[in-house]
């Protein structure tokens, strides 16, 4: 089929885009390092400099692979929430699962001072974020779901998505109110958003909760498709709603959780991505749309990244504002083309 | 012939917070295979009531439906899905499916975890397709195609699935008489050359009246199920409607107004 072809090829050239697009991104940077200098330190051999060779590998590299694991995991959580809420415009950002980690890491950085201080120390590790950040969106979104249940308007879900975003973000308000100079611009860093300054362990860390998403959600690829028939046929093909339900909402917690948790809330990828990868595969198939998505949220991000800190620049720009720059226009593009995607 | 599936002593209804709602009571039904049957009635009186309780979705008030000799409430989903598939009334939800893997979507409770098509599965999609006479539009997205042709695809997807029992809700619903006409020859082409049990609901009485072999008819007071023209002798068609102005003629076989 000629289908088969044309994706073939555009999966070759995506992984293909990656893989330069990963050499372009550990490549530039405030310091400039020859392009064979940064072969030379990637591969294990000696860089002329020592300091090249510790920027690439303690500074470069694992911003790249947090910038990869995040691409990767938003967009997957986008994914499924698009089609589980039968909503196009359905999104880890739009429905506030940010902005219930945003809460769960401010109640954290902002409210530890009232803890005791044995508790206070770990939840500031970094598990402590992680965890509060994952409990955070995944309480925005079972307060969604629940809400949902009530509304068969599927726009009406967006809607109460950004209730809770205001909500949260006044909850947050409350908080910094009453807290210190010093906690303030460490909550505002981090919800700034900084896919840097991570270290190898909260890599590690990272990687592993964004595997076990990604892997729940592989899981889910056939009762998805299922799901595109609505959730009455979805059932009469032997689906157990309930159950796959239950598995998208926690593969999706853990990702945007423990990636809010670690480079602070990222907006529209979620939502932009696994648009582009439709469009790009001209497709509903979630077996094609997986790895796309997978593949494209990992470039997205990566080229956000150079973006942020372009060459030239003094200072590295907030990621979160490139992915608002690109992302918005998306999702307004999105609207007006709705009228094409609902008919 | 063999019974697909039969009701033993059912009460249909729902639960409400003041107690239980009885539709209809003692309702003994029999579907057999190789046979169309249509499901008629007055809005409001019942119809997906009835259909949601033989298809399992609903538990009964009281009594039990057996289908392949197995009480229907008693199956796991999978199983279930192998040996019952439905036509529904409700919109599809916005996505770019085409309508070849709307129709593969039907050999779901048969693949692997991932979704995998066997040869097999690939064979009964074709012959589904094939069936129904839809090979023109299997590259086309759901969308892009008329309403009565997205009928037949959802009855290709039913086809698909491999069962001896289709139900459908309203299937010809929104179309006009033509695709009407050629929806209803297709179930009763499928049910006499496939030997597959077909139950319909449809407002359509005279259609129902001339193509179908059986009908269950239901009124306020009872619900029967006979061949068409016992119905007729029966003078049942009369009491379908508690309205005068819509009367039954027995001779031409349909609905005079006055």
């Amino acid at each position: 089929m000629a289908n088969k072809k044309r994706n073939t090829l555009l999966f070759f050239l995506l992984g293909f885009g990656l893989l330069a697009l990963l050499l372009i991104n550990i490549s530039f940077g405030s310091v400039t390092i020859p392009f064979k200098e940064v072969i030379k330190s990637l591969t294990g051999g000696q860089a002329s400099k020592s300091t090249w060779e510790y920027i690439i590998i303690n500074y470069r590299l694992p911003k790249a692979i947090t910038a990869i694991l995040v691409g990767m995991g938003l967009s997957i959580s986008g994914l499924l929430m698009q089609t589980l809420f039968r909503n196009p415009l359905a999104g880890p950002y739009v429905l506030g699962l940010s902005s219930g980690s945003s809460l769960g890491v401010a109640f954290v950085i902002l409210g530890a001072s009232i803890m005791p201080a044995f508790l206070s120390s770990f939840l500031l590790s970094s598990y402590g974020v992680v965890i509060a950040s994952t409990l955070g969106s995944f309480t925005v979104l079972l307060l969604v779901l629940l809400v949902s249940q009530k509304l068969r308007d599927t726009m009406a879900i967006l809607v109460v998505g950004l209730m809770f975003g205001s909500f949260t973000s006044a909850i947050v308000g409350i908080l910094t109110y009453f807290s210190s100079a010093e906690q303030l611009q460490k909550f505002t860093f981090w919800s700034l958003g900084n896919l840097g300054n991570l270290s190898w362990l909260s890599i590690v860390i990272l990687t592993i909760a964004v595997s076990i998403g990604l892997l729940m959600s592989l899981v889910c690829i056939k009762p998805l498709n299922a799901l595109l028939l609505g959730e009455n046929y979805a059932r009469s093909l032997g689906l157990n709603f309930k159950k796959t339900r239950l598995i998208i909402i926690f593969a999706t917690s853990i990702l945007a959780g423990s990636i809010t948790a670690f480079a602070g809330p990222i907006a529209f990828i979620g939502l932009a991505v696994p648009h582009m990868a439709k469009l790009l595969f001209q497709t509903s198939n979630h077996f094609i749309l997986y790895w796309s998505t997978l593949l494209i949220g990992a470039t997205i991000m990566l080229i956000c990244d150079v973006v942020s800190q372009m060459p030239g620049l003094e200072v590295t720009l907030p990621i979160n504002a490139i992915t608002s720059i690109i992302g918005a226009p998306v999702v307004i593009w999105l609207l007006v083309r709705k009228q094409k995607i609902v008919s | 012939m063999r019974k697909v599936l039969y009701s033993k002593n059912l009460s249909i209804g729902y639960h409400t917070k003041k107690g239980n709602t009885i539709i209809a009571e003692n309702l003994n039904l029999d579907l057999h295979e190789g046979k169309l049957i249509t499901l008629i009635g007055a809005n409001g009186i019942g119809k997906s009531t009835l259909l949601r309780t033989i298809t399992g979705i609903q538990k009964p008030i009281q009594g039990e439906v057996f289908l392949n000799e197995k009480n229907i409430n008693s199956y796991h989903l999978e199983e279930l899905a192998q040996n019952l598939s439905v036509v529904l009334t409700e919109k599809l939800p916005p996505s770019n499916l085409t309508v070849y893997e709307l129709v593969a979507l039907g050999r779901q409770p048969y693949t692997n975890w991932i979704g995998k098509m066997a040869p097999e599965d690939i064979e009964k999609v074709i012959n589904a397709i094939e069936l129904t006479n839809i090979q023109e539009i299997i590259q086309k997205k759901h969308f892009e195609i008329s309403d009565g042709q997205l009928q037949k695809v959802l009855v290709a997807r039913a086809l698909a699935q491999d069962t001896n029992l289709i139900i459908l809700d309203e299937p010809t619903t929104h179309l006009d008489l033509h695709h009407k006409v050629s929806l209803f020859k297709l179930l009763k082409k499928l049910s006499a050359t496939m030997g597959k049990c077909i139950l319909f609901s449809t407002h359509d009485i005279d259609l129902a009246i001339q193509l179908s072999d059986e009908m269950i008819v239901m009124t306020k007071n009872k619900i029967v199920q006979e061949d068409p023209c016992k119905l007729i002798e029966m003078g049942v068609f009369n009491t379908l409607f508690e309205d005068e102005d819509i009367v039954f003629d027995a001779e031409k076989g349909k609905f005079l107004f006055k």
